[in-house]
């Protein structure tokens, strides 16, 4: 329960920055996308429950503030929490090089989505224009955020692992 | 069958779950209007308060940027804003003199002026769409304010967008640059309509497309300004949008298209104005409508009249 009241808040609070101060610090007007990297590190850390749950949380909220078609976002993120929750398996404490290159993965395919979906459909054609000025950008900001910040959900999940197996230990 | 369902499964089923519901909410999006309306009142409490204290924080911080870069050349920057000051106020004295004539000549018309007399609101930007693909943004007014659907957005001296959704204390607004933006527009030397579609491809230019312009006459030319048409039935006539970049004849030799460059900073935009007045088109939309139908009802049957006839041809 504390784990899930946690997380909601973590999401909440990912969504205002990203919103608010994110685009103050945005370069070349690209922000990182911070909602995408606490999708795909929770589903690698925890599994494909718990990354569908952050996904279709963080997406839902998207999808509220945003006037395009209810639902798309909420969507691709539950499928990109669902996706990295079968590395679960391989997941190592120690090691940043894979969630790194995972949540890069990720952000890119939410970014070809995104331009399937909304943009090629209306007759945009010009992919690499799309690709070369939006999408790696974000991809290159938001690997550089994960660097920074995947050490801060690391001890957060074991701060929050370690809580439950005490409470689980005190009830037995 | 009791047997417990295991862990993968269930997260299985839950995803299944997941996207039915997603599938749904898409195609009554799509269809329905206001299919997530009462999720985003309640959500809209609880977060547009936060979003306006911490955007604070972001102006703050993009703020202190901005001081460190410029704090060398701010002197001779108000060296010349003091020049221009001093010019600005001559003319300025000349314009009002010029306005007086012009009030005077309108009342003489019986024409009321147009742009002062709308019924404007000021508000804060407070929050961006979350992602780098549109150009939206939110607004701390809502319907307590006044605000409604469909509303004009305007920021200093031009057009910035249209309110799309609205809340009790907020409003979303899709700026006119926005990929997804059309504003029927007209050149307003000649009165020739155009569209004004927004383009993500353009935006680091800081251009905007212009498409459709009929120019019979072959009259408009670069740099004329551009406002909203009086055709448009959600943008009030009038409104300043930009002036005409680069133009050019399409391949089809009867429209003509190229850029505009706006008059508004879509990167820096704090505070809007908001003009809560809609234009009232509703029944004239409904007489379109009906004209359209006896129209299309009369060309059915003038077409089933020339079958008739071909056929006694025949």
């Amino acid at each position: 329960m504390k784990r899930r009241i946690i997380i909601f808040l973590l999401i909440f609070i990912s969504f205002i920055l990203q919103c608010t101060v994110l685009p103050s610090i945005s370069i070349a007007s690209i922000r990182p996308n911070i909602l995408i990297m606490l999708t795909a590190s929770f589903g690698l850390m925890r599994g494909k429950r718990e990354g569908m749950f952050v996904g279709f949380l963080s997406g839902l909220l998207i999808d509220i503030f945003s006037p395009n078609v209810f639902g798309f976002h909420t969507l691709i993120h539950t499928y990109i929490g669902y996706m990295n929750g079968f590395c679960y398996r391989i997941f190592y404490d120690d090691d940043i090089k894979m969630p790194v290159l995972l949540i890069a993965a990720s952000d890119f395919a939410y970014g070809i989505l995104i331009y399937g979906f909304q943009f090629l459909l209306r007759g945009r054609i010009d992919l690499f224009f799309y690709i070369k000025r939006i999408i790696i950008p974000e991809v290159i900001y938001t690997m550089l955020v994960t660097i920074l910040c995947y050490r801060f959900l690391l001890a957060l999940n074991r701060k929050l692992g370690k809580a439950e197996q005490r409470s689980v230990n005190s009830f037995v | 069958m009791k047997k417990k369902l295991n862990d993968s499964s269930k997260s299985k089923y839950l995803l299944v779950a997941i996207t039915i519901f997603c599938c749904v909410m898409i195609v009554l999006s799509l269809t329905v209007d206001m299919a997530a309306a009462p999720l985003k009142y309640v959500s809209g409490y609880l977060i547009t308060p936060i979003q306006r204290g911490l955007n604070q924080a972001g102006g703050w911080l993009s703020d202190k940027s901005i001081y460190f870069q410029n704090s060398t050349d701010i002197a001779a920057r108000n060296e010349v804003l003091q020049e221009k000051v001093d010019v600005l106020t001559a003319e300025n004295n000349q314009l009002l003199q010029d306005k007086e004539e012009l009030d005077r000549l309108r009342d003489l018309l019986e024409l009321d002026s147009q742009y002062d007399e709308y019924e404007k609101t000021g508000a804060r930007v407070i929050a961006k769409d979350s992602g780098n693909w549109f150009n939206v943004f939110t607004i701390d007014k809502g319907s307590l304010d006044g605000i409604q659907v469909d509303n004009n957005v305007l920021a200093g001296s031009g057009l910035v967008g249209i309110v799309t959704s609205v809340g009790p204390k907020w409003a979303t607004v899709r700026a006119i640059c926005d990929d997804l933006s059309n504003v029927s527009a007209m050149v307003s030397s000649t009165m020739d309509t155009c569209i004004i579609a927004g383009d993500l491809r353009l935006i680091d230019e800081g251009k905007i497309n212009l498409v459709k312009l009929t120019d019979e006459e072959d009259k408009v030319m670069v740099g004329d300004k551009v406002v909203t048409s009086n055709v448009s039935n959600r943008f009030l006539p009038g409104i300043l949008i930009g002036y005409i970049s680069e133009l050019g004849m399409d391949s089809n030799n009867l429209t003509k298209s190229g850029y505009i460059t706006p008059v508004v900073d879509f990167r820096h935009l704090q505070e809007v104005l908001v003009i809560k007045e809609l234009k009232e088109v509703k029944g004239a939309q409904e007489a379109l409508d009906s004209e359209a139908e006896t129209e299309a009802e009369m060309k059915i049957e003038t077409e089933t009249g020339s079958e008739t006839t071909e056929s006694a041809d025949e």
